[in-house]
């Protein structure tokens, strides 16, 4: 009896779990177990994604760049587009880091189930760490196209101001947004596969209707409460105050209306999940 | 916390259901979901929905001690695969509970996860993580993998340059490293070519001995018989009996057949990997020309597989196995034997065919035999593959020395040239 030292139990469900117990003991001990899995699929995600691209990481750099080129030229320069009282260039490019950051989470891993079917009709394994580690590979070019921004902060004579601790903060509901609508978007695209045309057009909608080419106080005073219902116009209005003191207040109201969109997100993305995952190998 | 037990696994009240009506292993999308909601308010197609629900298995309540090597026998279609798939946790069970305790491992999931871009190297510890490895445990056994695949001057070449044979020895490597608690090898499903099943058997007969616990899907009788203590006979997702293997063995090879001398495939029996090849009947034809199920050892008769292509198949071979009732090999043989006959029938177009095969006269001793059907693509792909498709009685009447009423030994009684000559006259 005793030699069973490594022998751990594992249960399979008496009958189809409700949602809290599904989330319980079960999904979390699980994804803790294979912890090391996460590693090694962002770690895939990101070796995998530059190993044949002949520009690389600097793509990273590159994309966010570009857009703001773009915008500056367009929004900035010839629709005057008002920046709250910092340059357009550096005005646009501080939403696009946080925004490129969610956009290609959201799709990463809105495909990564089906991506990645063969694995999961052969193996088990918390099936959520597929979503999750592609939104963590993001985090990379994230940090990249982030170095920019601090150089551009240098090249304008900006500097952050004292509430730059809450950056962490921001990235984290930028995150738990993503992952959020990647799960959503990961378990409906298994069942249904319109989620891969549905997603371009998502981003896309969702780009306009967050204030990246435009600030957030060009909102109409009384559409404010239901504009800040969507967490990334908090997550790149807060980028903006945080580093860049634009004349926005802090985001205060705003932020808390994003800030629990986001949870919502999240905890009824996970919910939905789980109650697909069981039927994941027999679906994708 | 955990009461160590005995058992490797205890699994109650088992079922798994599948629903047809909504296109099983298949995506649908969203209009279809819309359009079933709307019919699924019809009381009518209500009931009609639970037609189209199929039980891949139920009431399934079984036991496994720890270290017991247990074998798993059934028709295709049986549910042999979906039983494993939900002990991996591949999918989960729509009733009913089980406990395993341990880490379960399959020598079918080898390679899952790896990424041709990436090096040897890199994807053994991609591979041993997604089969649940630690990456100290990895890295403790990582010459050990290299050594055992053979492949170490590739290991930091991208797996997209590594021939097939490289490719599968270092994914098994992996797989067979990984040392757990409890071994699942689906056979049937088994990738590879022979050389390496037999890799897979052996490795197999290795955890066995161990002492770990292993659950061996197999159509392959003596290796049942060769490999396991206990076997599950399982029928359309029912066991219908568990017993040793010699007695399991012998209950599933003599029950179920029909004495027709022909076997009709429903389209349940076929798995939808069989793909454009469609079996639809095998038969026995006498020397008179009629179906029968007895033949006569001194007359040839033919052995006919009806089947169909949905589309042309490059290489096709159809063929039959004959075996004794105890799951013994007697030949194999396909219909494109003839190397004209296969440069002929390179690419076989789509339509319906018939493959004749004539047994000789004076060839089969007297005996039941069973036959078996593949149809393949050597080295691309099996198509269709039913070790048991029909069994047939063979009567020695006329047969050589038959005018001994005694049994005689062996499989084939054939007609041979017999000289008598003295050598030297007393």
């Amino acid at each position: 009896m005793s030699t069973t030292k490594d022998i751990q139990k594992a249960e399979l469900p008496v009958t189809i779990l409700a949602p809290a117990k599904g989330l319980g003991a079960l999904n979390l001990r699980d994804l803790w177990l294979y912890r090391e899995l996460i590693y090694f699929m962002t770690w895939r995600d990101l070796k995998v994604r530059y190993k044949q691209t002949l520009l690389g990481a600097s793509w990273a750099i590159l994309r966010p760049l570009l857009t703001m080129v773009v915008f500056s030229i367009f929004f900035g320069d010839l629709a005057k587009v008002p920046s709250d009282g910092v340059p357009y260039p550096i005005f646009s490019f501080a939403a696009l880091v946080p925004w490129g950051l969610f956009a290609d989470a959201v799709s990463v891993a809105g495909r990564s189930l089906v991506q990645n079917r063969h694995m999961i009709t052969k193996v088990y394994f918390p099936r959520v760490i597929l979503p999750l580690s592609s939104i963590l590979a993001g985090l990379v070019d994230f940090l990249i196209a982030f170095v920019i921004l601090v150089g551009m902060m240098i090249f304008y004579k900006i500097s952050p101001t004292v509430h730059v601790w809450t950056l962490p903060l921001f990235l984290l509901l930028a995150l738990v947004t993503a992952a959020g609508v990647g799960l959503w978007l990961a378990a409906l695209n298994v069942q249904y596969r319109d989620v891969a045309y549905v997603t371009p057009f998502l981003t896309q909608f969702w780009l306009f209707v967050t204030p990246i080419a435009y600030p957030a106080s060009m909102v109409p005073e009384k559409w404010q409460l239901i504009y800040s219902l969507n967490p990334m116009a908090g997550v790149v209005e807060g980028f903006r105050w945080a580093l860049l003191g634009t004349e926005q207040g802090a985001p205060g109201p705003m932020l808390a209306v994003s800030s629990l969109v986001a949870i919502v997100l999240l905890v009824t993305g996970m919910v939905y999940f789980r109650r697909m995952e069981r039927n994941f190998a027999d679906m994708v | 916390m955990v009461s160590m037990s005995e058992y490797a696994i205890r699994a109650e009240n088992i079922g798994k259901l599948y629903r047809l009506g909504e296109t099983v292993g298949n995506y649908s999308t969203f209009r279809e979901t819309l359009t079933g909601w709307l019919r699924r308010s019809d009381k009518k197609d209500a009931a009609d929905a639970s037609k189209n629900d199929l039980w891949a298995l139920r009431h399934l309540n079984f036991e496994v001690k720890q270290g017991e090597v247990l074998g798993i026998i059934g028709r295709n279609g049986a549910g042999k695969s979906t039983l494993l798939k939900v002990l991996s946790r591949v999918t989960e069970p729509t009733e009913g509970y089980a406990e395993i305790y341990g880490r379960v491992g399959s020598l079918l999931e080898v390679g899952t996860g790896f990424h041709p871009e990436l090096t040897g190297r890199e994807n053994i510890f991609l591979n041993g993580a997604i089969l649940g490895m630690k990456r100290s445990e990895i890295g403790a056994k990582f010459d050990e993998i290299v050594d055992f695949s053979e492949v170490e001057q590739f290991i930091d070449t991208p797996v997209k340059r590594y021939s097939s044979g490289m490719y599968l020895r270092l994914a098994f490597a992996v797989a067979a490293h990984l040392e757990p608690e409890i071994l699942v090898v689906d056979e049937v499903l088994a990738v590879g070519d022979a050389e390496f099943q037999r890799k897979c058997i052996g490795k197999m007969s290795d955890v066995a001995q161990e002492g770990r616990t292993v659950l061996f899907v197999s159509h392959n009788m003596s290796a049942i018989l060769r490999l396991t203590t206990d076997t599950m006979v399982i029928e359309k997702g029912k066991m219908i009996l568990r017993a040793p293997s010699a007695q399991a063995v012998d209950y599933y090879l003599s029950q179920g057949f029909s004495e027709a001398g022909s076997r009709q495939w429903q389209a349940d029996e076929v798995p939808a990997s069989a793909g454009p090849f469609k079996p639809i009947e095998l038969r026995v034809v006498n020397a008179q020309g009629h179906e029968a199920n007895t033949v006569r050892s001194v007359e040839p008769c033919r052995i006919e597989m009806e089947y169909e292509i949905a589309e042309p198949i490059t290489g096709l071979r159809v063929g039959l196995y004959l075996l004794s009732t105890r799951g013994e090999y007697i030949f194999t043989t396909f219909d494109t034997d003839e190397p004209g006959q296969f440069e002929r029938m390179t690419i076989r177009p789509a339509g319906r065919y018939v493959s004749r095969c004539t047994i000789p006269a004076d060839l089969l001793n007297e005996g039941r035999y069973v036959i078996g059907v593949n149809a393949s693509s050597f080295r691309i792909r099996r198509y269709f593959h039913d070790e048991r498709a029909l069994a047939f009685n063979v009567d020695a009447a006329g047969a050589p020395g038959t005018h001994w009423p005694e049994p005689r030994l062996g499989p084939v009684r054939p007609r041979l040239d017999w000289k008598i000559e003295m050598v030297d006259e007393q």
